[in-house]
């Protein structure tokens, strides 16, 4: 690959890896035709991981980094700094399709700047999956960032090439939205949400192919003051109103370039890591957002413990739960027990009695569990009322950040 | 002591162990008679036990047994015979009893041999080198901690099925020579390329990719243990990766907020805002240019007709004919439709005539192309060019024919037969539905067609009347 391409390569990939968005799950199983390359394994495959634990799973870049919008997280904002490149749609299929080949990515997660309009960069966004598919047979995963304000038809026809859409809601209020991204309304942002989610139930109805592995959305946590359960319940309307399949959350890094309007601090990475244990509790364990703050303070998680546990310390009358009765709910409730482990339990007491060394089995977070647990071989005499039971619980946290 | 001995072949011996299994079962072994070896050439036993019948059991053991046949650990046979045997035996729900300590282990393995398929998917490694002839060709390297090649390659087939590549490992390889998978004896590193053209940008991305402020190393040996390092050419970067992180994260703390070295490009801001396609003329190059929503459809179909025309007619879509011609009402419906509109003292010259989807959707039938009907969700793909396309037009009535452009211009599904006549569409068109002029044709009765088509001029003589008296709202709004 010529030089030139691998530098405007760094720079559009730099610019790309502030957006967490980039799984490449949810696609329906496919294969590569005949003539055809790529297929899709419906979880998605990381093929590598860089040094901060991140997942290389799609070939993340912009189209450009050159932007008339100035929102001040971002530094790819017209006011940055920052040293601007541009992709022709025929280097990125290129890259793309021979990175493909290499096995070195699972497909394409193309954004961009915004230059000239939002619908010129959409369209030009949209011309590289329809080349991709088209003229390289390409049956990867494609992923694009849409543009809120670009005109509903390009939306129409990106849904056409791509597996996922995506905008991003980026700040957890419309108030924060206006103070640091001028150009962005949130209107058009739930907007587009809306044409997007309406288009792929619709086709997912009538078996039709529209972005068939959903929308998915970014939040930035940390730009601005709003508490965790405001962006909880930002989620919660979000998954409610538009079907997301996934929200994601992303610490606001300091940036090489950074706007004078935004605190420059290190990225708040434990946080990060309890919204997203929220949101698990909240689609698949039957959680609500107040129930999961609760287990806080101020409308804020706790940073030490996870948030089922902070919730399960704060109401121990319901504790200890018999793993050989208990229903599917409240086992779900319990601290160290995954849906996973939970389904396991269920299945196998239908057959055995569970004593403590089964569950050690079942599980991997017995030394959790076991203070709310009853099994057969086992009673917590007293142990949910230990006022010590949290200390004994909290693990340091695992070494997340530098400072 | 055994009183049986199965050998087995070196690797994954999966024939081989159903074939014992069943002969084992047939001659109601025990499994602590039986004496397991997994290093033989591939023959059977070296008793000969007579074959025995299939032995049913559930799928989920099927595809355990798959897995851990793969596993590397001398025992794995003996714990899967083990487990057929009691399953055998009555216990047929064994699988779910996870909490079980054979079921545990076993369940282990497979999780172990899944893992593995799973790295080798992710983490090999593909090298380019050309045949002589020019045709490209791909090697890649792997070494795999289980006998996982022969499971692992259908992944590779379906993902680089136009490629032409070998994979080797110490334990076999596997090649594809475009229709044909081919395992062969194990190779060595050595017989892979040394490098790629493209592994510098490779690396290039991947160190541009990485985010020093989330410095997480033992994360990512998780998730990617070094074992796997030496086969994939962007880990040479982690290291420096590694050691200059907290420098530069050190430094985008320290650094003031720089202010902007480039002036407000302003007036590339504000234009921006106009993007909206001008005339309708930019708005047809548009849909003429775009991808059609339905199969089918070789070219889109525009509307046609002069600008501020007082009626619109919005039909369902090209047909045959309209799609040939790339006109929109000059099959036999449009022919209808004119000859009704002439009784009925409408100039289709001085009316607009378009279609709520653009493109013909038809199913090929041999030679004939059968029209088939949109559906409601293809028909939302097309309304924001219906609806701009109106706009651009300005008529003082929208007139709906038939059920799918009703559909587009009132947002929902009306019946026909009980909302004729005056309506209030969306987008505040003031509009009118009738039937479709293709529905005319179809009724089989030459009476019920008369009398249809007689309801059909009727409507159009209204629709002319509502026009030329100008109650639209469009036209008061013009006005
Ligand atoms: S629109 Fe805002 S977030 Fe997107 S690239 Fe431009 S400045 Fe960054």
């Amino acid at each position: 690959m010529d030089t030139s391409l691998t530098v405007k390569l760094r720079i559009l990939a730099d610019a790309a890896k502030y957006d967490a968005s980039c799984a490449s799950s949810g696609a329906p199983k496919r294969a590569a035709g005949r003539e055809g390359l790529g297929s899709t394994t419906g979880a998605g495959i990381c093929h590598a991981y860089t040094p901060d634990g991140r997942c290389v799973s799609l070939l993340k870049i912009l189209m450009t980094n050159v932007c008339l919008f100035d929102c001040a997280y971002c530094i790819n904002r017209r006011s940055s700094n920052v040293r601007r490149a541009r992709f022709s749609v025929d280097e990125i299929v290129n890259v793309t399709v021979e990175f493909y080949k290499r096995n070195y990515i699972e497909g394409l997660f193309l954004s961009s700047g915004i230059i000239r309009s939002p619908d010129y960069t959409m369209e030009q966004m949209m011309l590289v999956a329809k080349r991709l598919r088209r003229d390289e047979g390409f049956a990867g995963y494609i992923h694009l960032k849409t543009i809120p304000e670009a005109s509903p038809w390009l939306i129409e026809q990106a849904g056409l090439w791509a597996d996922r859409l995506s905008v991003n809601v980026e700040l957890p209020s419309s108030q924060s939205l206006r103070r640091l991204a001028p150009e962005k309304d949130s209107a058009s942002i739930r907007t587009a949400m809306g044409q997007m989610s309406e288009r792929i139930s619709e086709a997912k109805a009538e078996r039709r192919r529209f972005a068939p592995a959903g929308q998915s959305t970014q939040i930035i946590v940390g730009a601005d003051d709003t508490t965790d359960e405001g962006v909880l319940a930002m989620s919660a309307g979000l998954y409610d109103g538009f079907r997301l399949n996934r929200v994601y959350y992303s610490a606001f890094s300091p940036i090489p370039a950074a706007s004078p309007v935004l605190p420059i601090k290190p990225p708040q990475l434990i946080r990060e890591n309890r919204l997203y244990q929220a949101d698990w509790l909240l689609r698949h364990y039957g959680f609500t957002v107040p129930e999961i703050v609760a287990g806080g303070a101020g409308g804020m998680l706790d940073l030490e413990i996870d948030p089922k546990l902070a919730w399960a310390l704060k109401h121990r009358e319901r504790y200890p739960v018999d793993v050989n009765s208990a229903e599917r709910e409240l086992l779900l409730r319990v601290p160290g027990l995954g849906k996973r482990a939970v389904d396991r339990i269920v299945a196998a007491r239908r057959w055995t009695t569970l004593r403590l060394a089964d569950v050690a089995r079942l599980t991997a977070g017995l030394k959790r569990a076991r203070p709310f647990l009853i099994a057969a071989d086992h009673r917590p005499v007293g142990l949910t009322d230990r006022l010590d039971l949290r200390a004994r619980l909290v693990t340091p946290p695992r070494q997340l950040s530098l400072f | 002591m055994a009183s049986h001995h199965v050998v087995l072949s070196r690797g994954a011996d999966l024939a081989g162990f159903r074939r014992a299994v069943r002969a084992l079962l047939a001659a109601s072994a025990v499994p602590d008679d039986v004496e397991w070896s997994a290093e033989g050439a591939g023959l059977f036993g070296s008793e000969a036990l007579p074959d025995g019948p299939p032995v049913a059991l559930p799928r989920a053991v099927g595809e355990l047994i798959s897995h851990v046949v793969c596993h590397s650990d001398p025992e794995r046979y003996a714990l899967l015979f083990a487990l057929v045997w009691r399953i055998q035996m009555g216990e047929r729900s064994l699988l779910e009893v996870a909490s079980d300590p054979l079921v545990h282990r076993l369940a282990l393995m497979d999780k172990a041999v899944r893992r593995d398929l799973h790295k080798m998917h992710a983490f090999l490694r593909f090298r380019r080198a050309d045949e002589e002839a020019g045709a490209e060709r791909f090697t890649a390297w792997f070494e795999p901690d289980h006998f996982i090649l022969e499971a692992a390659a259908p992944f590779f087939v379906d993902r680089f099925r136009r490629m032409r590549w070998s994979i080797l490992t110490p334990m076999g390889s596997a090649h594809w020579d475009g229709s044909e998978l081919a395992f062969g004896p194990s190779g060595r590193r050595a017989d892979a390329p040394p490098t790629d053209a493209f592994e510098a940008s490779w690396r290039g991305y991947y160190e541009s990719t990485f985010n020093p402020a989330r410095l997480n190393p033992a994360a990512m040996r998780g998730e990617m243990p070094r074992k796997y390092w030496r086969n994939m050419p962007e880990t040479a970067a982690i290291p420096a990766l590694i050691r200059s992180a907290s420098s530069r994260v050190e430094d985008m703390l320290q650094r003031e907020a720089a202010m902007p070295t480039k002036r407000d490009p302003q007036k590339a801001v504000a234009a921006m805002a106009n993007q909206d396609p001008e005339t309708l003329d930019a708005l047809n190059r548009i849909i003429a240019a775009a991808e059609p929503f339905v199969h089918g459809g070789t070219r889109a179909v525009l509307g046609e007709g002069p600008v501020g025309a007082p009626l619109a007619f919005v039909g369902e879509q090209p047909g045959d004919q309209e799609d040939v011609q790339g006109r929109p009402f000059v099959g036999p419906a449009g022919q209808l439709l004119d000859r009704a509109m002439a009784e009925a003292g409408v100039d289709r010259s001085r009316s607009y005539v378009t279609n709520a989807v653009k493109h013909f959707k038809f199913e090929q039938r041999g030679k004939r192309r059968l029209h088939q009907t949109p559906t409601a969700g293809e028909v939302k793909h097309y309304r924001w060019w219906l609806i701009r396309e109106l706009e651009f037009v300005q008529p003082r009535l929208v007139v709906a024919l038939g059920a799918t452009a009703v559909l587009a211009l009132a947002g929902k599904a009306l019946p026909i037969g009980r909302s004729r006549g005056s309506a209030q569409f969306l987008d505040g068109f003031a509009g009118f539905i009738t039937v479709h002029p293709s529905y005319l044709l179809r009724l089989p009765d030459e009476a019920a067609k008369r009398e249809a088509y007689a309801a059909f001029v009727a409507d159009l003589v209204q629709i002319h009347a509502l026009a030329a008296s100008g109650d639209g709202r469009t036209l008061s709004a013009a006005e």
